[in-house]
């Protein structure tokens, strides 16, 4: 267990460690669907969702793991559990908004093999949060990631109408604002500790 | 006979003389003093960085128009700003090779790559310093004591140093900033030091008469927003004021923040970058709170002594979801704010 209050593990996961800019995970959906205002807020809202039921889940599995003395289980178990947890937000999704279902498209499914879902579930466990904690961090990280998604979707909406030179057009050219990004967001460094 | 043919145009059709390379130029008179202080109070040293840093702006903006096939675009004076400013938020012992690679990513990353002037998102230069401080964090917090009595026949030992190289020992006359000493060792300077620029720090960033003299010509020019500067100093002043009132033994009082570090020079020619601001006024003010949120966020709770060059330019990435938000009625249609 730690000793740290929730607050900060909110503010560290969103935004002194975001997953995205300071930790690069999940790049592909960042890269995939930052073209577009609409899609970015509603990816963010989707990956936010995952990462609290898996963030939950893996709670619940660390501890049973533990009980029956079989920590070498919890790579594949997080996998599997995270798995299943995207097709049950994919038949939600499919059920209730078939617009978003189809602009969401392939990202979807790849939330599921995403390595941002998994590193919350690996780092909630190494970093030994409870299950509030884990509950703050997931929705921290969530924010995090929503946040970065946002503003890269503004500036490359923007940026439409730039004369981008030819070869840095595209993921190029979101490779390299993200990196710019990512420097400004080191000045949160050492915030709320 | 009809000689003349019928012009139609849209609007406006009362233009003045001002063109893009006026407004660059008169940013540059601007800066001047600010600059010849900086040399004045460092020295030789100075003048080597910013000159650099000036020299590395405008040589890459030409190789990279070049390179494309396009006409050179050096003579509309942006790069030289973007030198300028680079230069002046470096200290004044920083290497030259490290201004000179600081100057080729502030144009070639920080404005080349989005289409060169008029769609750089980011302040080029804060970019430029953004890479310097990630890539050199020792060197660039490395601060020099101003007005020494050598200053203007030797250079700091530092200067002159290339890659790879053995540095040199650390130098004797090193000088904190005050607000390095003030949130490492709870020391505070007094204002009209601050002022005046009597002080430890960036090259340009020491006076802030000069700086906001230059500001206020530019505004009498109508050309910059006023708006910038009023509402990131008013912000700064409104927040750490009510700390204060708080707490006087923790938190520093208004005056010191607002004078101290590069505020003044970032609120003043670096926030109103006029590409990547807001074009609302209400859209400005905005932008302004935001930046003058941030640098007190990140001067007093975060782990870093100043924080104005990250505040810029993460507000800078904001501006397009303001304009997005805050957007101008149009002429004849309903009063709604409904962006969809």
């Amino acid at each position: 267990m730690t000793n740290e209050s929730l607050s900060y593990i909110f503010i560290n996961a969103s935004l002194v460690n975001n997953f995205v800019l300071a930790y690069f995970l999940g790049i592909c959906p960042f890269l995939g669907v930052s073209g577009k205002m609409e899609t970015a807020t509603k990816m963010g809202g989707a990956v936010t969702f995952v990462m609290l039921i898996s963030s939950m889940c893996a709670y619940g599995i660390h501890q049973f793991l533990v009980a029956i003395n079989a920590p070498f289980l919890q790579l594949i178990s997080y996998i599997v559990v995270i798995a299943s947890t995207v097709q049950l937000v994919e038949m939600f999704i499919k059920k209730m908004s078939p617009t978003l279902f189809r602009a969401l498209g392939i990202f979807l499914p790849l939330i599921t093999t995403n390595c941002a879902i998994l590193g919350l579930a690996l780092f909630q466990t190494n970093k030994g949060y409870g299950f509030v904690e884990s509950f703050v961090y997931a929705l921290g990280a969530g924010a995090g990631f929503t946040l970065a998604l946002v503003l890269i979707a503004g500036l490359r909406e923007q940026l439409n109408f730039a004369d981008v030179p030819e070869v840095i057009k595209g993921t190029a050219l979101t490779l390299l604002i993200a990196g710019i990004l990512s420097l400004s967001f080191m000045g949160f460094a050492g915030l709320g500790a | 006979m009809l000689t003349k043919t019928l012009d139609i145009s849209t609007s406006p059709h009362i233009r003045q003389g001002t063109s893009t390379d006026s407004i660059m130029q008169n940013v540059v008179w601007a800066l001047l003093p600010v600059a010849l202080f900086a040399i004045f109070s460092f020295g030789l040293s100075a003048f080597f960085v910013i000159a650099t840093a000036t020299i590395a702006c405008v040589a890459t903006e030409h190789v990279l128009c070049r390179m494309a096939n396009k006409e050179s675009t050096i003579s509309d004076w942006s790069a030289v700003i973007t030198g300028l400013l680079l230069g002046l938020t470096l200290p004044p012992s920083f290497p030259l090779w490290m201004t000179f690679c600081g100057g080729i990513i502030a144009i070639g990353l920080g404005k080349y790559t989005f289409g060169g002037l008029g769609y750089n998102v980011f302040n080029p230069a804060l970019v430029g310093r953004a890479v310097l401080q990630a890539a050199f964090p020792v060197a660039i917090t490395t601060w020099h004591p101003a007005f020494l009595a050598d200053r203007f026949t030797s250079v700091a030992a530092s200067i002159f140093t290339f890659p790879f190289m053995e540095p040199p020992a650390v130098d004797a006359l090193t000088g904190a900033t005050p607000l390095a000493a003030f949130k490492f060792d709870q020391i505070t300077t007094s204002t009209s030091d601050l002022a005046f620029g009597v002080i430890s720090g960036s090259t340009g960033e020491t006076c802030a008469v000069l700086i906001i003299l230059g500001g206020i010509y530019l505004v009498a020019r109508k050309m910059m927003n006023w708006r910038i500067p009023v509402s990131i100093l008013a912000t700064v002043f409104l927040i750490s004021g009510v700390l204060y009132l708080i707490d006087n033994q923790i938190y520093p009082s208004p005056v010191f923040m607002l004078f101290s570090g590069g505020l003044m020079l970032g609120a003043v020619f670096m926030a109103t970058d006029m590409v990547a601001s807001p074009i609302t006024p209400v859209g400005v003010f905005v932008y302004g709170a935001i930046i003058g949120l941030l640098v007190v966020v990140i001067r007093i709770w975060g782990g870093l002594p100043e924080g104005v060059m990250y505040a810029i330019l993460l507000a800078n990435a904001i501006s397009p979801h303001i304009d997005n938000m805050i957007r101008p009625r149009v002429y004849g249609t309903a009063n709604t704010n409904d962006v969809s």
